[in-house]
């Protein structure tokens, strides 16, 4: 068994590589877990409407907050016209949450700890940010980077002020998520380590390891909170980002 | 300085900007804290807005540690 924190994040093909349109394309672990978060998430949700109570029980209960978590969190940022975009908001945050839970379970693989797929779902996120902004107002939408009541003289400096700060959106979102599930599974490796390398002491060792084996159950309690957390944070930075896309507020 | 050695130092001194994220998560919490105490009535409905600022805040001092994952780990 190799015991570094690095390898862990380690991608290796399930299914060999096809040659496919001149790319080598192979199904790898992370597909897997990928399959495996659509499959849970809806399979609980199926579960969830099962009974279709009015007065909901205990499952259909987690169901029905989960769905009306995202759809208040859809309405107060975005209004009316958010409306559309709830089944988008509700799939991100649901993606992104069972992601970081399925990380927790040992031996798992964590989808969202190669910044390749939080980046790619940022990126996303403010594409469309730009698409929905341009279909909607058309060129005004531009008009989201000359904030009024600026001097004329420092208007240009300011624009392209906001123009990088709106251009820095998909990276601090996708490094963000990245981060902190990266960072997270790194420490609890590390401190995981500290309890084997202490235990191989001898006696003085094993009661020495027990420091260390409490902070990695302590860290395993905040690497909890910090998935739910994120995902949650994923999901109302994607409502506020599309917030300017529908309403520019100038 | 060979390069390695000079990467663990760099790692080392990354790990310094994780201080400023402490110390912006407790400027929220506590700003939440003190106004909670004030207007409890008030404080449940921007315990959302609390955690929000906190998570933004808490991105920028994991910016910094990936910064110094980057340097430790990426040959």
């Amino acid at each position: 068994m190799v015991n570094d924190p690095i390898h862990q994040f380690r991608i290796f093909n399930l299914a060999g590589p096809w040659h496919i349109f001149g790319q080598d394309i192979a199904f790898t672990n992370s597909n897997l877990f990928m399959g495996i978060i659509v499959f849970v998430i809806v399979g609980f949700l199926l579960l969830a409407s099962a009974k279709k109570a009015i007065v909901p029980g205990r499952l259909q209960s987690v169901g029905e907050m989960w769905y009306g978590l995202i759809h208040n969190m859809v309405e107060n940022v975005l209004g009316e016209e958010g409306a559309p975009f709830f089944p988008l908001v509700f799939t991100l945050f649901s993606f992104v949450f069972v992601a970081n839970m399925l990380g927790m379970v040992p031996y798992f693989f964590t989808v969202t700890s190669h910044a390749i797929v939080t980046i790619t779902m940022a990126l996303f996120v403010v594409g469309l940010v730009v698409v929905v902004g341009l279909w909607k107002h058309g060129l005004g939408w531009f008009k989201l980077f000359v904030p009024s009541g600026v001097p004329l003289l420092i208007l240009p400096f300011i624009s392209l002020i906001e123009i990088i700060s709106f251009l820095s959106r998909p990276v601090s979102l996708g490094l963000r998520l990245f981060g902190n599930m990266l960072a997270g599974h790194i420490v609890l490796k590390v401190f995981a380590g500290f309890v084997v390398s202490l235990t191989a002491i001898g006696i003085g060792g094993w009661f020495g390891a027990l420091a260390p084996m409490f902070m990695a159950v302590a860290l395993t309690a905040l690497e909890f909170l910090v998935a739910a957390l994120q995902a949650f944070v994923f999901a109302i930075l994607t409502c506020v980002y599309l917030n300017d896309a529908l309403h520019t507020h100038h | 300085m060979d390069a390695n050695a000079a990467k663990l130092i760099g790692a080392g001194i990354a790990c310094l900007g994780m201080g400023g994220a402490g110390i912006g998560v407790g400027l929220i919490f506590g700003n939440y804290l003190s106004g909670a105490l004030r207007n409890p009535a008030a404080a449940g409905a921007q315990f959302t807005n609390a955690l929000i600022g906190a998570a933004l805040a808490e991105g920028l001092g994991i910016f910094s540690l990936v910064v110094a994952l980057i340097l430790l780990f990426v040959k």
